[in-house]
């Protein structure tokens, strides 16, 4: 498999739950990865803490395993630093937008050429799971045993709001999508922001009686919608997928570059 | 020896600054390329001469949403192969310490500075305070050691300065300059040292070559460990996890005992080395004042005073805080009656000498913790004290 | 569009977790979990190489090996 030669195979099988999304995500990331024909020595992966971060040790790329919720803050040192390389920050629900929340806005605030990839499935799964700020009002974890009373954020609301210049979402069932998306965000020239439902089988399906992976997965294909789509506005449930924001600002590390121009009287 | 022509272009050199601009002169100096801040009193005039100055270098300067992101931002930007450095004060200083042993395991180079001011919490912004001390040390979890230096004027700021990248590059670690209000709000000339002048240290980059087995975190048997860039041929791993010498995650136990005494003693065995500081007439002195930063202008006034009288006082100001340089401490101490510690804290360098020295009963304080500079009196009255006269 | 020609399916069987999501969603009932439960091929007379259980597995455990045949243009 061409994949194959942008993972470090060594560490397979890797340590994701039976079924786990982030798995499907890895799968998509390499796709879109070989589609666009870049050279592994041109990718920067920072990641952060959780289930999530430990995609950046199974790839071949230059790696950054790094805090909870910094991810971002480190790789805004890498790209700035290094404009050329690509980076690419995979993030689960809490180095999104938990602890890492203030970064995530800021991030897409600057409008810095980096692709953000919210693997979101709703709950903390490493530390056993506890509810994320991604967790639905009502649903059950261990720190939620009556029912999470907190609301959780739209990603993409969020991400448009703070000023990311890509804005998309998918799913794991719906792959070929979820490569396309992931290609289309690691070539945007800006902040893109790639939220994925991801499924959980292990802590929030089980906790919340959505059946395994496979039964999640189903549930992803019937209760979401391709954005526009007549359907959302016969039921409004639905969740839609695609491309909800993309255009052309200012990147952050293009604009410095002009401003050490102005500095240098050079412009 | 051709000092008249030295002296002419020397003249040309000195300035008249504040203690903060010389940081960001002496960063600049060392090849600073990178700088991610916060601004936060009184260190913010070094984030603003690197808005001003890193660009018209070619370098970036960014203003980041706060110190942890900050601290992030220099950490990543150095793995890319360039010089960084952030500057803070107390407050950003503790949101700045998982970070800090993040660069520590990592074993990332990086300078910050902290101008000190008077704490804990918010404390006292605009007032000088030297309670980090500690903090410095053991600000970071789990056991590490680490390097801060300080300085007490603007010349030896500008060397300090230099020495904590040096310190940075050559011992694969972050760095902490202790600055204080005192010293970063003052303003006195300063000469800038000529290109070439003060020795700088380069970034150690691996020899091997593309397709060879490279290993990031294998020390050399002079226990340096050469890296590769982030973007060039390697493709490696960092994490802040234990890990083996390509910086995967591992939980064997020998691996994680070797590495933990490879982070500590890479720093604690070049103690002699770390170790900077300067002595003003302590070979024959009877009473010997130790001292740092702002506290050591009124210390090494009072030295200054008193022998002009006869008086047999003399002074050690340390420059390097940690690694503590105990025996150097222990040597100067030898032959006194008692020594004073001058400090603006309740006794954090005190402590270290204590443990330092064969005698600690004959190591006093002399300190004031109100946000006000201590003044050569201070120190006279404390030592009138402890001499049994009065003050 | 080109049409591939099936030749087989490659299977990591130390890599598969047996998550069935291939099985589920195969929309020729291919595939099925052994006695051990990993994945295994049962029918591959009627695979029609859609790769969906390729792209699907999380596990990274599979590839259909399938031959490009009439317009390819040599890309894989």
């Amino acid at each position: 498999m061409a994949v194959k030669a942008y993972i470090r195979q060594r560490f397979f099988p890797h340590m994701w739950c039976p079924g786990c999304g982030h798995g499907i995500i890895l799968n998509a990331l390499l796709r879109a990865v070989e589609s666009l024909g870049l050279n592994k020595q041109d990718i920067v992966m920072v990641s952060g803490i959780g289930c999530s971060a430990r995609i950046s040790g199974y790839v071949d790329f230059h790696s950054m395993h790094t805090l909870h919720g910094r991810a971002l803050a480190f790789a805004t040192g890498i790209k700035m630093s290094k404009p050329e390389l690509n980076v690419i920050v995979p993030m689960g629900d809490g180095d999104a937008l938990a602890i890492g929340g203030n970064h995530f806005i800021h991030a897409a605030r600057r409008n810095i050429e980096m692709t953000a990839i919210v693997m979101n499935n709703r709950i903390y799964g490493m530390t056993g799971g506890q509810f994320s700020p991604l967790s639905a009002h009502g649903s059950m974890g261990t720190t939620a045993p009556y029912g999470n009373v907190d609301h959780d954020f739209d990603v993409v609301e969020l991400a448009a709001a703070a000023g990311a210049t890509f804005v998309a979402r998918t799913t794991t069932y719906h792959v070929h999508e979820l490569a396309d998306l992931i290609a289309q965000a690691i070539r945007h020239k800006g902040f893109s922001v790639l939220e994925v439902l991801s499924q959980c089988p292990t802590h929030y399906g089980r906790r919340n009686r959505l059946g395994d992976a496979v039964d999640i997965l189903k549930m992803y294909k019937n209760n979401t919608v391709r954005v526009g789509s007549d359907k959302k506005r016969e039921n409004p449930d639905l969740i839609e997928r695609g491309v909800f924001v993309k255009k052309e600002i200012g990147e952050y590390c293009r604009e410095y570059d002009r401003l050490i121009a102005r500095a240098r009287g050079e412009s | 020896m051709n000092r008249p022509s030295e002296t002419a272009e020397k003249s040309e050199n000195i300035k008249f600054m504040q203690g903060n601009d010389v940081c960001a002169e002496a960063a600049l100096y060392a090849g600073v390329e990178f700088f991610a801040g916060y601004p936060i009193t009184p260190s913010t005039e070094i984030a603003e001469q690197m808005a001003a100055r890193l660009p018209l270098h070619g370098g970036k300067f960014m203003q980041m949403e706060d110190e942890i992101s900050s601290i992030c931002a220099i950490i990543g930007a150095s793995l890319t192969g360039h010089k960084v450095m952030t500057a803070t004060s107390g407050p950003g200083f503790s949101l700045m310490q998982e970070a800090l042993g993040y660069a520590i395991m990592a074993e990332i180079p990086c300078v910050i500075v902290n101008v000190m001011r008077g704490g804990p919490s918010t404390g006292l912004p605009t007032h000088v305070g030297q309670g980090d001390v500690n903090q410095a040390r053991y600000g970071a979890h789990g056991d590490h050691a680490i390097i801060a230096l300080t300085a007490s004027n603007h010349q030896d700021i500008f060397r300090m300065t230099v020495e904590a990248f040096n310190f940075a590059e050559t011992y694969r670690t972050p760095v902490i300059l202790l600055l204080d209000e005192g010293t970063g709000h003052l303003r006195e000339k300063v000469s800038i040292p000529d290109p070439g002048e003060l020795p700088l240290v380069k970034r150690l980059r691996t020899a091997v070559r593309n397709g060879v087995d490279y290993h990031p975190y294998l020390p050399r048997e002079d226990g340096r460990l050469p890296m590769s860039d982030f973007g060039d041929q390697h493709r490696y791993n960092v994490t802040g996890l234990y890990h083996d010498m390509w910086g995967f995650p591992s939980e064997n136990p020998k691996i994680v005992y070797g590495l933990i005494r490879h982070l500590v003693d890479k720093i604690e065995n070049n103690s002699h080395q770390i170790a900077r500081f300067r002595k003003y007439h302590v070979k024959d002195a009877d009473i010997l004042l130790i001292s740092y930063g702002a506290a050591a202008r009124s210390a090494l006034h009072l030295v200054e005073n008193r022998r002009r009288r006869g008086e047999k006082l003399g002074l050690l100001e340390l420059q390097t805080l940690w690694p503590f340089p105990g025996e150097i401490v222990k040597d100067a101490c030898k032959n006194v009656k008692f020594a004073i510690v001058v400090e603006m804290n309740m006794g954090q360098v005190l402590e270290q000498v204590r443990l330092s020295v064969d005698a600690p009963e004959k190591i006093f304080l002399a300190n004031r913790i109100d946000g006000e500079l201590i003044t050569p009196t201070d120190i006279r009255n404390i030592k009138r004290v402890i001499q049994g006269k009065g003050t | 569009m080109r049409k591939k020609q099936y030749s087989g399916h490659k299977i990591e069987r130390s890599w598969c977790k047996g998550c069935g999501i291939c099985v589920a969603f195969c929309p020729k009932q291919v595939l099925e979990l052994d006695a051990e439960g990993k994945v295994s091929v049962a029918r591959p007379q009627d695979c029609i190489c859609c790769q969906m259980c390729e792209l699907r597995c999380p596990d990274l455990a599979i590839e259909v090996i399938c031959d490009e045949t009439g317009m390819g243009d040599g890309h894989e």
